[in-house]
């Protein structure tokens, strides 16, 4: 029943949430770099700041341009509703912060982004947050680390870096059974790979720094909610569940059947907190969108040769990704993600932490840096970099070994990607050689 | 707000004010599976500006008790009963889709109790298209994508109910997935679409009607075409009618037009 009424995936990626701007004709996405907006009355702008009407009175709460970006991820995620951040991080914060408070509990998946661990694991619990982490790969091990003040499950849908496939239908299941929202970050698997709610996730964030906007220009972050998980039904979450004396004393779930977890991460965090995303981030994470499909399209057939180039040479001793037969997340990936389980994957060579390191010196079109997700290709050291707060038993636990280098395949020719990887190889070989 | 009805107990949404004695009252009804939040916007508005308003659920949707009415008229019969066990002598009715109907029964069934009636998204016959009625018995979640579909007019809508940011179209389908799941013993869905095309009654109630009339539609609205209207306008010569440019879900895709077409009218004596 597709069509104008109800377009695919790539029409979404161009239109959701946009029309020509009825004022000025404009086709693309107007950028609103304006912090307020003008009240028509007296009236008006009491029911506007009494959600009595729908729009925008201040860019830290809302804003024409970014509202357009939440409804597009949306639209793409298969959501009720979506909610822009500064960053991933902040979006992290602010939905654990919307449904948590000191003397609850996380159950997380130990494979995570360094940066979501090191605020799971260092920086809430002092604010009386405690996350228990677990095999992502061991269903039953999340369920033995339910507590009576358990409020979430958390992973990562394809975990950072090991790539470990969340299998997101069991533990959706086992969140549920336990009157528990499941949240995913799908930073590396954007809804062109995988839609997580199709398979029970309930509130899905991105790191849109990466490919969602896609050119390594922007930091944001974006968080959608299926507005399917029951919060009152639960019980286990008064901030959405009872009067709320900062807004009104506003019952979210009363409010809205669905979506009331966005509108008091709005109506809380975005206010109170207040990491905002600014309109001209959010207007080039749009740009990026756009062409979401064609770009996701190229990651993978590009990932798909520089894997299988990696896969058979002598030089390497493993490579991390989910395509291959002796990946433990192959069988889950050819269910869940189809398309391709992401371009981020990692491979060890054989050899010392020198010849890693003369490696990544000898790549020329890899550039070195903490990013992915990126148009260009990128390498990085993840014990040295990104996971270097994490002991040597927690990298270990999360399949990073003191070698191990992770790559972001970008959008450049495939043959030229292997080219530069070949001579890399060939360097660290004769690093090797005494 | 819960109300004790002899059907059950009654949920209604206030608008976010507790109730105010000597206040008019605003009734308001949803459609086939939906529950009071499609009226958010117009709820708080409303219950801001001088009303008490009562946005329920209907009789065994959300999170009222009960079970559903097989006909429309039975629906304006168990309305009636929770405006009496609330106390409400006298309201303003405003009813969206099948609750337009349901508006319209009542307006019949007590002509003197309906001060005013906005019928919303309204037609007569309201038939639902076989394939459409077999689905939500059959099919449900192929029903509802379908029918979110048929509601929207564009993929752009304005900063709405639940706020900016909001995907009418994905919030419309979570919101009926969980009336439908609201209600383990009924098919809620295949048993509203069926009080709607079976639903005979309206040249009766219409010729009963004595209060003032408004029909508020969409111009692109695809369930409830506004040229489906004309036997009511043609029946009610005298009702008025306003023309939202938007699909069969006009509060959430036009909630400001929408709003203005009910306020202040619905209160004028």
């Amino acid at each position: 029943m597709a069509g104008a009424a109800n377009p695919n995936f790539d029409t979404l990626a161009l239109h959701a949430g946009a029309q020509p701007d009825p004022t000025t004709g404009a086709r693309a996405v107007p950028l609103h770099l304006s912090t307020s907006f003008v009240f028509r009355s007296s009236d008006d702008a009491a029911s506007l700041f009494n959600q009595e009407r729908g729009g925008h009175v201040y860019s830290r709460i809302s804003n024409p341009t970014n509202a357009v970006l939440e409804q597009r991820v949306a639209a793409l995620e298969g959501a009720c509703g979506a909610l822009a951040f500064a960053s991933g991080q902040a979006a992290l914060h602010a939905s654990i912060t919307t449904l948590l408070g000191a003397g609850d509990h996380i159950v997380a998946s130990r494979a995570l982004y360094g940066g979501s661990h090191n605020l799971l694991h260092y920086t809430l619990p002092r604010f009386g947050i405690q996350t228990t982490f677990v095999d992502p790969n061991q269903p039953d091990a999340w369920r033995a680390a339910l507590q009576p003040n358990t409020r979430l499950f958390f992973g990562e849908t394809v975990g950072n870096p090991g790539n470990d496939v969340l299998d997101l239908e069991t533990l959706a299941a086992m969140a549920h059974e336990a009157g528990l929202p499941l949240m995913v970050d799908a930073t590396l698997t954007p809804p062109w790979l995988l839609q997580p709610m199709r398979y029970g996730a309930d509130l899905v964030m991105h790191s849109a720094t990466k490919f969602l906007s896609g050119h390594g220009t922007v930091i944001a972050g974006v968080v959608s909610d299926s507005g399917v998980f029951d919060w009152e039904a639960s019980g286990k979450f008064p901030t959405l569940s009872e009067p709320y004396e900062g807004f009104h004393h506003m019952v979210f779930t009363e409010e809205a059947t669905v979506g009331a977890f966005l509108l008091r991460a709005r109506r809380e965090a975005l206010r109170d907190f207040g990491a905002c995303l600014s309109p001209h981030s959010a207007w080039l994470v749009l740009q990026g969108l756009e062409t979401l499909p064609l770009r996701m399209a190229r990651h993978m057939s590009n990932t798909e040769r520089v894997v299988e180039f990696l896969a058979a040479h002598p030089m390497v001793q493993r490579v991390g990704h989910p395509m291959l037969p002796d990946h433990p997340g192959h069988a889950l990936a050819k269910r869940l993600l189809p398309r391709g389980a992401g371009s981020v994957f990692s491979f060890d060579i054989r050899g010392s932490r020198a010849q890693g390191m003369a490696l990544i010196e000898a790549l020329q079109l890899f550039s070195h840096l903490a990013n992915v997700g990126d148009a260009r290709s990128l390498v990085i050291h993840p014990a040295s970099t990104t996971h270097f707060r994490m002991s040597d038993a927690d990298l270990a636990a999360a399949g990073i070994g003191a070698g191990t280098i992770r790559l972001s395949i970008g959008l450049e020719d495939p043959d030229d990607l292997i080219d530069d990887l070949k001579r890399a190889l060939r360097a660290a070989e004769k690093a090797g050689t005494p | 707000m819960k109300i004790a009805c002899p059907w059950g107990v009654a949920y209604a949404y206030t608008g976010g004010r507790p109730w105010v004695d000597g206040q008019p009252t605003v009734l308001l009804i949803h459609g086939v599976l939906n529950d009071h939040s499609v009226w958010i916007l117009q709820s708080r508005y409303l219950a801001h500006h001088g009303c008490n308003v009562l946005a329920l659920d209907l009789p065994g949707h959300g999170r009222s008790g009960g079970r559903p009415c097989d006909s429309i008229q039975a629906y304006a019969a168990a309305m009636l009963q929770c405006l009496d066990a609330a106390g409400v002598d006298t309201c303003a009715v405003a009813g969206h889709s099948m609750g337009s109907l349901i508006g319209l029964e009542m307006a019949a069934q007590a002509p003197t109790r309906v001060t005013r009636l906005a019928m919303v998204a309204t037609a007569y016959p309201m038939r639902v298209a076989p394939a459409l009625l077999q689905a939500a018995q059959d099919d449900p979640p192929r029903a509802m994508a379908m029918v979110t579909t048929f509601s929207h007019s564009t993929l752009a809508p304005p900063p709405s109910a639940l706020g900016p940011g909001t995907w009418t179209h994905g919030a419309l389908d979570a919101l009926m997935r969980r009336v439908l799941a609201s209600n383990t013993e009924h098919n809620v869905f295949a048993e509203g679409f069926k009080a709607c095309d079976s639903y005979q009654g309206a040249p009766e109630a219409l010729a009963q009607v004595r209060c003032p009339v408004r029909l508020v539609l969409g111009t692109r609205d695809q369930m409830t075409p506004p040229k489906a209207a004309a036997s009511i306008q043609a029946a009610l010569p005298q009702a008025d009618t306003v023309l939202v440019p938007a699909g069969h879900a006009l509060m959430t895709e036009a909630p400001e037009a929408t709003l203005r077409a009910l306020h202040p009218w619905l209160l004028a004596s």
